[in-house]
């Protein structure tokens, strides 16, 4: 995973300490209390530090004695060092957010979270939180982001049925559509279950990814990457929040809010059974969810959050039309994660899709 | 112990309306706690049957989709089953599929089994994750040439659900229960008022009443009060009867002696103009004789108020008639004129049930009466009659009363005018302690000649129970 965001040039009372031998892929940044320090809040998530560090900064003015670490890793990763934590009842963080949101609702139902206990709780959507312990923070779209040179003469498809056509009709497409690596990226994985419960265009739409020779990337960031410069036309189940964010200084690419149905993913945090600041913690949750936090999320990062999110996309998409279907946190999510009901689902994956080419 | 003395004085001392409430109040607190209780039970209940049959149907769509593929059991988690437990939207899941080998082919290897053995679906408590969880095993059996045997489903969910919905249900019917006491107890009250309005009434009519007034009531009034009406009507005329019997009885004593002292007051006068001592000497012996008669008549309308007075006021006892008219005519004897008497008593006591003090006044004043108006000797005599009665009366050798005087016998100042020491009350007085006694009073007028005036009164039910207080014996 490509870190550009947290390479980013330094701030003051920021230090990246080297990821430690046990685990490569986590990088571990500290940003020192500003007043004499009170508390320590760590943060384990998988989000880029660049979507979180106004967040951060917000929540270091609100509470100027708490120094905040930040632990960032990939999802799997994070996902093996919360499950062995939480079974060893040992101290990981004092926040966990991730978008891997049905790991989160599995490490949830397996009692590793604590109730969050907010008053912020009530004005949430009952799909954006679970048993008051896991709550969605974000509002991001699954996207298509398409390469608007490529299409200048008859445009970019606008939804699912449009790209099987393209994908039928004509070789143009073959080798250039781009999506997640669904066996690696957890995002992904779950943003094509949910492709397979949702409607049953997900059959012709593998079936026609497997004739493209479609190419599969473990990150949103590489296949926007890809269809930045024109290696690929179009990119498949981005996430909305790099894709819109990406746009925005990048005239090459733009972005489809699909309008059979967009999925929409709430990136879910919960406070850890083994939390050592509980109280930072909430007012992290909170922050997020405050009107400042509201216009923080809102804003360039276009993370959104479930309660400005549906305005706020139509807006950004400038489409009326979208459907957006958000995935609700509930026990449901654990089927996807079965072991038996995986296996099956990759296997039909693999059977229809070419593994990408190096 | 101490309480129960105190707290039923304390309700017996408040009003029926404060009684009434209270006994409401604490009949519907414990309607209301069953009921409660009930409701705590049957919430409990409904919330478990109504969960465990999510539970049921999430893992029978699981059994259902466990196949044989390729020689490999294959279980494919429905996602629809997963959408019915969430139907408990804040429960956690648990779920374990066991091949028949014994090895789990899925989910929470961990999850705890139950004790019992059986093939029948089996839905047991446990706890698993830190939680206490609502689990149920269900088998299902293979028969593919690959794979034989049974396949065990269990699927658990914890209980934040069920508790809610029982905490609903009874929160529910606590409020309907506290709303349905509320309205129950309003409705009693004002049912309770409505019943208690004829008191209300009477009372009121007591209180408007002139004070003068002792007419019964004629209000109409409910059949439970009916008997304390009807004991205050009798009260009222007794008391009126008593006010009536002291108003005559005052005029008539007032008349009654008016006319005496008169008389000896001119006849004072005349003697104090007197000179001759022959005719003084004669004034005298009529005033001596006139004051004698107001002295008896003063003594008499006493007498005679006390027996009246008695009538209502004391407790009658055991007495032997025997005593009474021992006494009668010892104290005859010793307010003088009484020598001669007799006493005619049978051996055995004659007990009636009476007032000692009224019998012997009777007596006394039957002895007077035959003194009197009779010719010695006089016999005071005792015994019982045929008809399971008592008799006492007095005997004299006189003629007898005629019949006029007959008819009016036992009639205040029913006088022998000829007679200027008779106060006409002596057989008043007898009448009056007959008819207190039950009794009535007799003459008789001997074949042998004399005559005898005497009261009959009802004989004690069982002499031989009473305590022989009054005993002669």
């Amino acid at each position: 995973m490509i870190r550009y965001f947290t390479l980013l040039a330094s701030f003051i009372a920021l230090t990246v300490i080297p990821a430690d031998t046990a685990n490569a892929s986590e990088t571990i940044t500290r940003f020192e209390a500003q007043a004499s320090q009170s508390g320590d809040l760590v943060i384990a998530s998988v989000t880029d530090l660049a979507f979180m560090r106004p967040l951060i900064f917000a929540f270091q003015q609100a509470n100027p004695g708490v120094s905040v670490t930040y632990i960032e890793d990939t999802s799997n990763s994070l996902d093996a060092s919360v499950s062995s934590a939480c079974m060893g009842r040992t101290f990981l963080a004092d926040l966990v957010i991730s978008s891997s949101i049905a790991q989160q609702v599995r490490l949830v139902n397996g009692g590793c979270a604590r109730e969050i206990e907010s008053s912020a709780l009530p004005s949430l959507p009952d799909w954006a939180q679970w048993r008051g312990e896991l709550i969605g923070l974000t509002y991001e779209a699954a996207v298509m982001v398409y390469n608007k040179a490529a299409f200048a003469d008859n445009g970019p498809p606008r939804s699912r049925f449009d790209l099987i056509d393209l994908m039928r009709q004509s070789g143009s497409l073959n080798g250039r559509i781009a999506t997640y690596d669904i066996e690696e990226s957890g995002v992904g994985y779950l943003f094509a279950f949910q492709d397979s419960t949702e409607a049953s265009t997900w059959g012709r739409l593998i079936e026609g990814f497997g004739r493209n020779s479609v190419a599969t990337f473990c990150c949103s960031s590489d296949v926007i990457d890809r269809v930045a410069d024109g290696r690929a036309h179009i990119g498949y189940n981005v996430l909305g929040s790099y894709a819109l964010s990406r746009a925005e200084n990048d005239d090459r690419i733009g972005v489809i809010l699909p309008n059979d149905y967009t999925l929409v993913l709430a990136r879910a945090g919960y406070i850890p059974r083994e939390a050592r600041n509980v109280a930072a913690a909430r007012a992290f949750l909170e922050l997020a969810l405050s009107p400042q936090g509201r216009a923080i999320l809102d804003g360039e990062t276009r993370l959104l959050t479930p309660l400005s999110g549906p305005d706020a996309l139509a807006r950004l998409s400038g489409d009326d039309e979208a459907a957006f279907r958000p995935i609700p946190l509930t026990p449901a999510l654990l089927v996807s994660l079965d072991q038996a009901k995986r296996v099956r689902f990759l296997s039909q994956w693999r059977k229809s899709v070419t593994p990408p080419m190096p | 112990m101490n309480m129960a003395p105190s707290l039923s004085s304390a309700i017996g001392s408040r009003s029926i309306a404060w009684r009434l409430t209270l006994l409401l109040t604490l009949l519907l607190t414990i309607a209301a706690a069953g009921t409660v209780v009930a409701a705590l039970s049957y919430g409990q209940t409904a919330a478990t049957r109504a969960f465990d049959r999510l539970l049921t149907g999430a893992a029978l769509q699981i059994a259902e989709r466990i196949s044989v593929v390729e020689g490999e059991t294959v279980v494919d988690i429905p996602l629809s089953a997963f959408g019915l437990l969430s139907l408990a939207s804040e429960d956690r899941i648990f779920y374990r599929i066991i091949g028949p080998d014994g090895a789990t082919l899925t989910g929470d290897e961990s999850f705890p089994l139950p004790d019992a053995k059986g093939d029948a679906p089996l839905l047991y408590d446990t706890a698993f994750s830190g939680e206490a969880v609502r689990a149920i095993r269900m088998r299902r059996f293979l028969a593919e040439r690959a794979v034989r045997g049974p396949i065990t489903v269990i699927v658990a969910q914890t209980l934040r659900a069920r508790s809610e919905l029982a905490n609903e249900i009874v929160a529910r019917a606590v409020i309907g229960v506290i709303i349905a006491g509320g309205v129950t107890l309003a409705l009693a009250l004002l049912a309770m008022h409505l019943a208690l309005s004829p008191l209300r009434r009477i009372e009121r009519a007591i209180l408007a009443r002139d004070p003068k007034d002792l007419t019964p009531f004629s209000t109409s009034t409910p059949r439970e009060v009916e008997a304390l009406v009807a004991a205050i009507n009798r009260f009222m005329a007794r008391l009126d009867k008593r006010v009536g019997a002291m108003q005559d009885f005052v005029a008539d004593a007032a008349h009654q002696m008016r006319t005496p002292i008169t008389a000896l007051r001119a006849q004072t006068e005349l003697a104090m103009e007197e000179d001759d001592p022959r005719k003084l000497k004669t004034l005298q012996r009529r005033i001596r004789d006139r004051a004698l008669g107001v002295s008896r008549l003063t003594d008499q309308l006493l007498s005679h108020a006390l027996v009246t007075h008695r009538a209502d006021s004391v407790t009658l006892e055991q007495i032997d008639l025997r005593r009474v008219a021992v006494e009668a005519e010892r104290e005859a004897r010793r307010t003088g004129g009484a020598e001669g008497i007799e006493l005619d008593l049978p051996a055995d006591p004659v007990m009636v049930t009476g007032d000692a003090f009224s019998l012997r006044e009777a007596a006394r004043n039957l002895i007077t009466n035959a003194l009197a108006h009779g010719k010695p000797p006089v016999v005071l005599r005792v015994s019982t009659t045929t008809g399971g009665k008592a008799l006492i009366a007095a005997h004299d050798q006189g003629a007898g009363m005629n019949p006029d005087q007959l008819q009016r016998i036992g009639q205040r100042f029913a006088r022998d005018a000829s007679n200027p020491q008779s106060a006409g009350l002596g057989l008043a007085i007898v009448a009056e302690v007959a008819e207190f006694h039950q009794g009535s009073i007799q003459t008789t007028s001997g074949s042998n000649g004399g005559f005898e005036v005497g009261i009959v009164v009802p004989l004690a039910a069982a002499p031989a129970a009473t305590s022989g207080k009054g005993d002669a014996a």
